[in-house]
C-alpha cells in the first residue's frame, strides 16, 4: 500500500550544465525509497535532458545534510543517458522491457544504471500526457541509436567556458614528446624508437599517430600493411626484456595473399630476434584468453546479480549466493587475465625474453593484459598519475574502441564488451591484496568506472585518436571554427572538490623514499623508472635466481633458432610458472618491485564496493574496511596537525603545504557504503534473510538424527 | 617468568610451523638449539623421518616427541623446515604401506589432526622405528584411551597437569559468576542467585550458581527440573538493562509422544515472561529445524505447545545437529586440505554448506538478540539438550548486545560463562586425549561459534578489542591440551579433577601478554547493538584459520593496514612527546634550536619508507 502524501506544489528546476537542454518533463513523480521493500518514498519532479535523467524531489529543503562524497555533475537522483542500462516498465505487476515505440506507458518505470543504481518511479499519479512524453522521451534518448556529434559532450564543449584545466600530472600521449620520454624512463630507446609514419594518419586511422617500433623495423614495412604485422612496443622491463603488441592479419580466403603476408611476419620476427634484441615469445590471446563474447556474456550475467529490487530478492538469492557467483563465469574471466598476466611477467623478468601479444586489431586484451603486466612490474603505474599515463598510453591513445565497447550510441550491441572494467576489475584485486602498493584507493577506480558513462570528457567516448582529432574541428558549427576543448577525466577537481578527492589517495600507500633535493628537479617523471628496479640488482638476482643471463645466452648461441616460440609452449617446462608464483610468494612482499596477484580460489574476490554499494541489505552499520580506514585517515589527520605545530614551534612560519584529508568524526558510525551511501537506513533493525536454506539433500539420515541419541521417555 | 623466556613456542609457533624462514645472516644456529620444551615437558624420543610436506615435497627431518608435542626439524632445507604439534591436536594415526610396500616413502605413518592437516612420515623399514614412534603417540596423545589408566588416575595424563609454566597472570579469576552477574546489575528485585545446584543436585551439567525469577522458589525449580532434559532447567543468561528483557537457556521439555504437559513448567515460564514488567508475550526460540523437534517426541522430548504455553510465541531457527556439522567441516577439508580446489573454488565451497550454517546461526542469534532489545520481550533459547546450539545462539546475542563481550577480558567471560560452566561437552565434542577418532559424539560446535565470532570481528574491524590471533590461540588450545581450560565435559567434573588447581588457565598466557591479542583499531563503544548481516554476500571463508597451512594462501604478516596505522600511533606518540620538549625548550630559553634537529617531515617519510 502507497501511503500518499499530498505532494508539495512547487516549482523546481534542475540544474543545467552549459549546453543542457530540457527536453521533457513529468510531475508528481513517486520515487520509492529502495529499503526493506516498504513502499515509501517521494514526490518530485522526472526530467530528461539531452544529459541525464533527473529526479527533483519536491521537498529538496534537505541540503544541510550534504554527503562528504558528493559528485558535481552526477547527483544522486542523476542518471546521465549512457549510464542507462536497461528500463523496464511495470504493467499490472509485471515487467516489461521497455526499448523502441510504446503503445501502452506503464504505472512503473524502472530503471537500471550501468553503475548498479536502480531506480523505481511510480507513474500512477502523474497526468497520462506526461506520462507519454516522459517515458518515451526517456527511452528514447537514452536506448535508441545516436549519432557522434549528438552526443552530450560537443554540446558541452562548445557551450562551456574555455576550460583548459589545471595541468595535471598525466601524460597524454598525443604528442612525440611523450613517447620519447616514456623510451627514456624505462630505457627502452636503445632498441626502440618513436616513429613520426602515422602523421596524417596516413598509416592507419587505427593507430596513434605516434608509436613506438624496433629500432631495426622499417618505414616501408610499417606502410605495407597498414601496420598491421608490426610489433608495437608497450614496455621495457629493467632487464631490457619489452613488452610487444601486434595487430594481426586477418584469415584470408586467398593462399597467396596468406603465402606474403607470412613471409612478411617471418621477416619481420627475423629482425627483431636478432641480437640485440631478446629472445621473442608470443602469446595470440585471442586463442590463450576468453573472448570478448564471453567476457560480455559473464558480465552481463554477473552484474544481473547485483540489479535487485527489492530486499525479497536479495535474500532470495543469497541462499545460492556463490553458485550464481560462479556460473557467471565473470570471477573465473579475472582470474585468468591475472594468471596471463602473471605468465607475461615471468617471461620478462625471470626469463628475459621479450613477449609479443598479438590480437586481431590489438586493442582489446592486448591493452588489459599489457596495463596489467605494467601495474604489476612497474610501480610507477601504481601511482595516481602513472596509472592515468598507463591508461592514455594503452587504452586511449592506444586506440581502444571505447565508444563501440560500451556502446555508447546504441548502434550495436555485438560490439560491446566490458573489456576497461575488466581492467578495473583486476586491478582492484591487485590493490585489495597489496593495499599499501598504490597511490589511488578502491574509491578511485569506482569512481572511475562511473565517469566510463559521464559525456562530459572525452576520455571515454572515441574509438580511437583520430576518431577524436577528426571530429575536433566544430565544423558543424558554422560560426564557430575554433577547435572543441574537451575535458579529460583526469580533470578530477570537475567532479570532486578537494574534500572529496581526498578519497581517491590511499592513505597506506607507501611511498618510495624521497629523494636529495638535488634530484628533485628532473624532469616530470625521469626519476619514478628506478622505482621498478629491485633495491639493488645483485640482491634480487642471487636471491629471487631471475635472472639467468649467462644461461640465456647460451641456449641462445647453440641452438640459433630464437623464433615462433610460445608462451606455455610444450619445450618449456610445464611448473616454471608455478615455480615463479610460488617462489615469489615465499618472500616478503616489496611494494615498490614486482606485484604478483594471488589468484587461488578463495583470493579471487567480488569487488563489493562497486557491486554492492547501493544495496541497502548489505550495508553494515560502523563497519566494512572503511571502519578502519576512517581511523587511519583522523590519525593522519592528527599527525599532520602535530607536524604543522612543531613546525611553528621551530620557525614562527606556518608551513601551507599540508595534504587534506577528510575530516571523519564519528568515524566508527559510517556505513559499509560509505563514501557511497547516499540510502541511510533509518532504522537500526538488523537485515535479516527472509528465505533461508534448509535442504540437505544429501545427507537425510544424519539430518534426521538427534544430537546425542539417548530416550528421554525412559527417565520419567 | 616462563613465557618471557619462551615466546618462540608458545601459541604463535603453532601459526608459523609448517615453514620457518632460518636467520637472515645464514648461520644455522638454530641446528644446534635445543627443541623447545616448556616447563614440566619431557622428552620421550626421537628418530630420523621423512616429512611428506604436501606443499614442499619430502623433507628429510629429525621428530622429537614428548610428552606434550611432536617437533620435527628438517635437517637439509634452506630455509628450515619445523613442525611443531601439540599432541592434543592428533585425532587419529594411521599406519601407511607394509613390509611388501615398494616405491619410495610409502612405509610409514599418517597423522589425521584436529586443526584441518594431515602429516605423513616415511619411516624405514628397518629397525622397528615405526613401532616406536606408533605406540609413543598412542600412549601420549590418546591417555583416556591408555590401558595404563588403572595404574594411576586418568587426569596425570593430559599434559596440562604436567604443566609447570609461570604466568604473571592467573586466568581462572578471569571468570568470577557472582561478579558477572552482579556486573549485569543482578541480583536485583526480580531475579534472584540461588545457590540449589551447590553439589550439582539439581543438574550435574549446570554451574553451581544460577539466577531464576525472583517469584520461583527453588522446590519449584525442582519440579520444572523433573520436565526438562536433563534438568537443565530455564535459567537467566543475560539482562538487558535498558528493558529488563532477559535472554534464558534450558533445555527442552520432556513432552514425548503422549503430549505431556508440566503445570510447574509452565507457571514457570510464565513468572520469567512477568518478570520484565512487559506485557509481551515470552519467545521461545527453539535452535532445531521443525522436523527435528517433533522427531524428537518420539524418544520423549519435543517443544513447548501452543495449548500449553498459550503466553509464549515458539520459532525454529533450523540449525541442523553435530552430525551435519561434522559433515560439513569433513568436506571443507577436503576441499581445502592439502590443496584448495582450482577452478570450481565457490561451487566446491557452497557444497559443503559450511557457511550456510554459519549464516543460520547468526540469523538465530540476530533474532534473539534483536527481540531482547528492540522487540523488548524476554527469550528463551533451547536445542534438545542446551548445550551446543544453545550455546552458540546465546552467547553470539550477548556478543551481539553487550559491548564487554568484546573485550579480552568480557569474551573469555563469556565463554567461561555460556560454553565451560554450563556444560558444553568440550571433552565428548573435542575428543580430548581419545583415540575414538569416529566417535559420533565428536563436532566443531566451538569452532563454528569461534568462526561466527571471526565473521562479525570481520564485519566490524573496530568492534573488537581482541584480534584474530586471540580467536585463533583459543582454537589451537581447545586441542592443545596443555591449559586446562577446555577439559572436561562440565563443572562439577573439572571440581572433582580439581582442575583449576593442578593446572593452568588459558587465559593466563592471554592475558599475560595482551599486546599481542590486541586489535589496534578497537574503539570502546558502550551499549550498542552490533548486528553482523548474515548474507553470504559478506560471509567469508576464514582463509587464515581453515587454509593456513598452504603457504601459497598465508595472508601477509603482518597485516599491513595494521602495521601502517601502529606507525602513525608510534609517530603521534613521538610528536606529542618532542612538541612538549620543544615547549618547554622555547619557554626556557627562547632561542632558536630548529638547525640541529631533524625536521618532522623527515621523520615522516622514514616511517613511510619503512614498508
Amino acid at each position: 500500500e502507497i501511503h500518499i502524501k499530498e505532494p508539495i506544489e512547487k516549482e523546481v528546476n534542475p540544474h543545467l550544465l552549459p549546453g543542457e537542454l530540457l527536453l521533457c518533463e513529468a510531475s508528481t513523480v513517486y520515487k520509492y525509497i529502495q529499503e526493506d521493500g516498504s513502499n515509501r518514498g517521494t514526490y518530485g519532479k522526472l526530467v530528461c535532458t539531452n544529459f541525464k535523467i533527473a529526479f527533483l524531489d519536491d521537498d529538496s529543503a534537505s541540503d544541510d545534510n550534504e554527503p562528504q562524497f558528493k559528485n558535481k555533475i552526477v547527483g544522486e537522483n542523476d542518471i546521465t543517458l549512457q549510464c542507462v542500462d536497461q528500463i523496464y516498465g511495470v504493467y499490472d505487476e509485471k515487467k516489461k522491457l521497455l526499448t523502441g515505440q510504446l503503445r501502452k506507458y506503464p504505472e512503473k518505470l524502472i530503471i537500471y544504471c550501468k553503475d548498479l543504481r536502480v531506480f523505481h518511479f511510480c507513474l500512477r499519479y502523474t497526468k497520462e500526457e506526461e506520462v507519454k512524453r516522459i517515458v518515451s522521451g526517456i527511452v528514447h534518448h537514452s536506448q535508441t541509436p545516436k549519432l557522434l556529434k549528438r552526443l552530450f559532450l560537443f554540446s558541452y564543449a562548445s557551450a562551456a567556458p574555455n576550460n583548459t584545466g589545471g595541468r595535471n600530472q598525466t601524460v597524454m600521449f598525443d604528442t612525440l614528446e611523450d613517447w620519447r620520454d616514456e623510451l627514456e624512463r624505462t630505457k627502452g630507446n636503445v632498441k626502440y624508437k618513436a616513429v613520426t609514419t602515422n602523421e596524417g594518419y596516413r598509416v592507419s586511422e587505427k593507430l596513434p599517430l605516434y608509436f613506438v617500433v624496433p629500432i631495426c623495423v622499417s618505414e616501408e614495412s610499417i606502410l605495407k600493411y597498414e601496420g598491421r604485422g608490426i610489433p608495437i612496443w608497450c614496455w621495457s622491463c629493467h632487464n631490457g626484456a619489452a613488452l610487444l603488441k601486434m595487430s594481426a592479419f586477418p584469415k584470408e580466403q586467398d593462399d597467396i595473399t596468406s603465402q606474403t603476408q607470412k613471409a612478411f611476419l617471418d621477416g619481420i620476427y627475423k629482425t627483431i630476434s636478432k641480437p640485440p634484441y631478446e629472445l621473442l615469445k608470443m602469446d595470440d590471446l585471442s586463442s590463450s584468453l576468453p573472448s570478448l563474447q564471453d567476457i560480455q556474456i559473464a558480465y552481463t550475467r554477473f552484474k544481473q546479480l547485483f540489479l535487485i529490487d527489492n530486499s525479497t530478492d536479495f535474500w532470495a538469492t543469497d541462499v545460492k549466493w556463490f553458485s550464481l557467483l560462479e556460473s557467471t563465469n565473470w570471477l573465473e574471466i579475472i582470474r585468468r587475465v591475472l594468471k596471463k598476466a602473471i605468465e607475461v611477467a615471468e617471461c620478462l623478468e625471470r626469463q628475459h625474453t621479450n613477449v609479443l601479444l598479438i590480437e586481431e586489431s590489438a586493442t582489446d586484451l592486448c591493452c588489459v593484459i599489457s596495463s596489467l603486466v605494467q601495474v604489476m612490474m612497474d610501480s610507477y603505474s601504481r601511482t595516481k598519475s602513472g596509472f592515468q599515463s598507463l591508461i592514455q598510453k594503452e587504452w586511449v591513445i592506444g586506440g581502444h574502441g571505447f565508444l563501440d565497447r560500451c556502446n555508447h550510441l546504441h548502434k550495436s550491441d555485438k560490439e560491446e564488451a566490458p573489456v576497461f572494467l575488466l581492467l578495473l576489475n583486476c586491478v582492484w584485486q591487485l590493490v585489495q591484496q597489496y593495499p599499501p602498493a598504490f597511490e589511488f584507493t578502491e574509491t578511485y577506480l569506482t569512481v572511475l568506472s562511473d565517469s566510463l558513462y559521464v559525456p562530459i570528457f572525452s576520455t571515454f567516448f572515441f574509438n580511437s585518436q583520430h576518431q577524436k582529432d577528426t571530429n575536433m574541428s566544430g565544423e558543424s558549427l558554422k560560426t564557430q571554427s575554433a577547435p572543441f576543448r574537451f575535458l579529460t577525466v583526469w580533470d578530477w577537481p570537475v567532479q570532486f572538490d578537494p574534500k572529496a578527492q581526498a578519497f581517491l589517495n590511499n592513505p597506506l600507500y607507501a611511498e618510495k623514499p624521497k629523494l636529495d633535493k638535488s634530484q628533485r628537479k628532473t624532469a616530470r617523471f625521469k626519476h619514478q623508472r628506478q622505482l621498478s628496479l629491485p633495491l639493488t640488482q645483485t640482491k634480487s638476482s642471487s636471491k629471487r635466481g631471475f635472472f639467468r643471463e649467462e644461461t640465456d645466452h647460451l641456449i641462445k648461441n647453440i641452438l640459433g633458432k630464437r623464433i615462433g616460440k610460445f608462451i606455455n609452449s610444450s619445450d618449456e617446462p610445464p611448473n616454471s610458472f608455478r615455480e615463479f608464483y610460488d617462489s615469489w610468494h615465499s618472500k616478503p612482499v616489496d611494494y615498490h618491485g614486482l606485484l604478483l596477484p594471488r589468484i587461488d580460489g578463495p583470493e579471487i574476490k567480488v569487488w563489493a564496493q562497486r557491486y554492492l554499494r547501493w544495496i541497502p541489505e548489505a550495508q553494515l552499520h560502523g563497519g566494512g574496511t572503511i571502519a578502519t580506514a576512517a581511523k587511519i585517515l583522523d590519525l593522519m589527520e592528527e599527525v599532520q596537525s602535530l607536524q604543522v605545530k612543531m613546525d611553528e614551534e621551530h620557525s614562527q612560519a606556518v608551513s601551507g603545504d599540508v595534504h587534506s584529508v577528510p575530516m571523519l568524526r564519528n568515524s566508527a558510525r559510517l556505513s559499509s557504503l560509505f563514501p557511497f551511501a547516499l540510502l541511510q537506513r533509518q532504522s537500526i533493525k538488523p537485515a535479516l534473510p527472509t528465505s533461508t536454506w534448509k535442504d540437505l539433500e544429501d545427507e537425510d539420515d544424519l539430518v534426521k538424527r538427534d544430537d546425542e541419541f539417548v530416550d528421554l521417555s525412559g527417565d520419567m | 617468568m616462563a613465557s618471557s623466556s619462551t615466546p618462540k613456542y608458545n601459541s604463535n609457533s603453532l601459526e608459523s610451523s609448517s615453514s620457518k624462514r632460518t636467520l637472515k645472516d645464514g648461520t644455522n644456529w638454530e641446528q644446534n638449539e635445543e627443541i623447545p620444551r616448556l616447563p614440566g615437558e619431557t622428552r620421550v624420543t626421537d628418530k630420523d623421518v621423512i616429512y611428506m610436506c604436501p606443499f614442499n615435497g619430502p623433507v628429510k627431518g629429525r621428530v622429537y616427541i614428548t610428552n606434550y608435542r611432536l617437533y620435527l626439524r628438517s635437517v637439509e632445507n634452506d630455509p628450515v623446515v619445523v613442525l611443531n604439534v601439540p599432541l592434543g591436536v592428533i585425532s587419529r594415526i594411521e599406519k601407511m604401506g607394509g613390509a611388501s610396500s615398494r616405491g619410495e616413502n610409502s612405509y610409514g605413518l599418517d597423522i589425521t589432526c584436529k586443526d584441518m592437516r594431515n602429516l605423513r612420515f616415511a619411516l624405514k623399514q628397518e629397525g622397528h622405528s615405526r613401532r616406536d614412534i606408533f605406540e609413543v603417540l598412542t600412549k601420549y596423545a590418546f591417555p583416556q584411551s591408555h590401558n595404563l589408566v588403572t595404574a594411576f588416575t586418568s587426569y596425570s595424563f593430559f599434559f596440562a597437569f604436567a604443566n609447570e609454566e609461570k604466568f604473571s597472570e592467573n586466568g581462572w579469576m578471569v571468570y568470577n559468576p557472582m561478579s558477572e552477574y552482579r556486573r549485569q546489575g543482578l541480583p536485583n528485585e526480580r531475579w534472584r542467585v540461588t545457590f540449589i545446584n551447590e553439589h550439582y543436585g539439581l543438574c550435574d551439567t549446570y554451574p553451581s550458581l544460577l539466577v531464576v525469577p525472583y517469584n520461583a522458589t527453588d522446590d519449584d525449580l525442582k519440579k520444572v527440573a523433573a520436565f526438562r532434559s536433563r534438568n537443565r532447567i530455564p535459567v537467566l543468561s543475560w539482562i538487558h538493562p535498558e528493558t529488563q528483557a532477559v535472554i534464558m537457556r534450558c533445555s527442552q521439555p520432556l513432552v514425548g509422544m503422549s503430549g505431556k504437559r508440566n503445570k510447574d513448567d509452565e507457571r514457570y515460564l510464565d513468572i520469567i515472561r512477568e518478570a520484565n514488567g512487559q506485557i509481551s508475550k515470552l519467545t521461545i526460540y527453539d535452535a532445531r529445524p521443525n522436523v527435528n523437534a517433533v522427531a524428537n517426541k518420539a524418544t520423549g522430548g519435543g517443544y513447548e505447545g501452543e495449548d500449553a504455553y498459550p503466553n509464549a510465541e515458539l520459532f525454529f531457527l533450523d540449525i541442523h545437529n553435530i552430525h551435519v556439522m561434522r559433515e560439513s567441516l569433513k568436506k571443507l577439508k577436503d576441499i581445502v586440505y592439502p590443496n584448495v580446489e582450482e577452478s570450481h573454488w565457490l561451487s566446491s565451497l557452497e557444497s559443503t554448506h559450511w557457511l550456510e550454517h554459519i549464516k543460520l546461526v547468526l540469523t538465530g542469534a540476530i533474532q534473539v538478540a534483536d527481540k531482547v532489545s528492540s522487540g523488548r520481550s524476554s527469550v528463551l533459547v533451547h536445542c534438545s539438550d542446551g548445550w551446543d546450539r544453545t550455546a552458540q545462539l546465546t552467547s553470539l546475542a550477548m556478543l551481539m548486545l553487550d559491548s564487554y563481550y568484546r573485550t579480552i577480558e568480557g569474551f573469555e567471560v563469556l565463554v567461561q560463562k555460556e560454553w565451560i560452566s554450563f556444560g558444553h561437552k568440550f571433552a565428548s565434542r573435542i575428543g580430548h586425549g581419545d583415540k575414538n577418532h569416529a566417535d559420533a559424539d565428536r563436532s566443531p560446535i566451538f569452532l563454528q561459534f569461534i568462526d561466527c565470532v571471526w565473521q562479525m570481528s570481520k564485519q566490524f574491524p573496530t568492534a573488537f578489542e581482541f584480534n584474530e590471533q586471540f580467536l585463533i590461540t583459543i582454537l589451537d588450545h581447545l586441542y592443545s591440551c596443555r591449559f586446562g581450560t577446555f577439559l572436561y565435559n562440565s563443572e562439577s567434573l573439572r571440581e572433582k579433577e580439581k582442575v583449576t588447581e593442578k593446572t593452568l588457565s588459558l587465559w593466563s598466557l592471554i592475558n599475560s601478554e595482551k599486546s599481542k591479542y590486541t586489535n589496534p583499531f578497537y574503539t570502546k563503544e558502550l551499549n550498542r547493538a552490533l548486528y553482523p548481516v548474515a548474507s553470504m554476500r559478506h560471509l567469508e571463508l576464514w582463509v587464515n584459520y581453515y587454509i593456513r597451512w598452504n603457504p601459497r594462501i598465508r595472508q601477509q604478516q603482518p597485516n599491513p593496514v595494521e602495521q601502517r596505522y601502529m606507525e602513525l600511533l608510534a609517530l603521534r606518540d613521538d610528536y606529542i612527546r618532542r612538541l612538549e620538549e620543544l615547549q618547554i625548550t622555547n619557554n626556557s630559553k627562547i632561542s632558536n634550536s630548529s638547525a640541529s634537529s631533524a625536521s618532522p617531515s623527515q621523520m615522516m617519510s622514514q616511517v613511510q619508507t619503512h614498508f
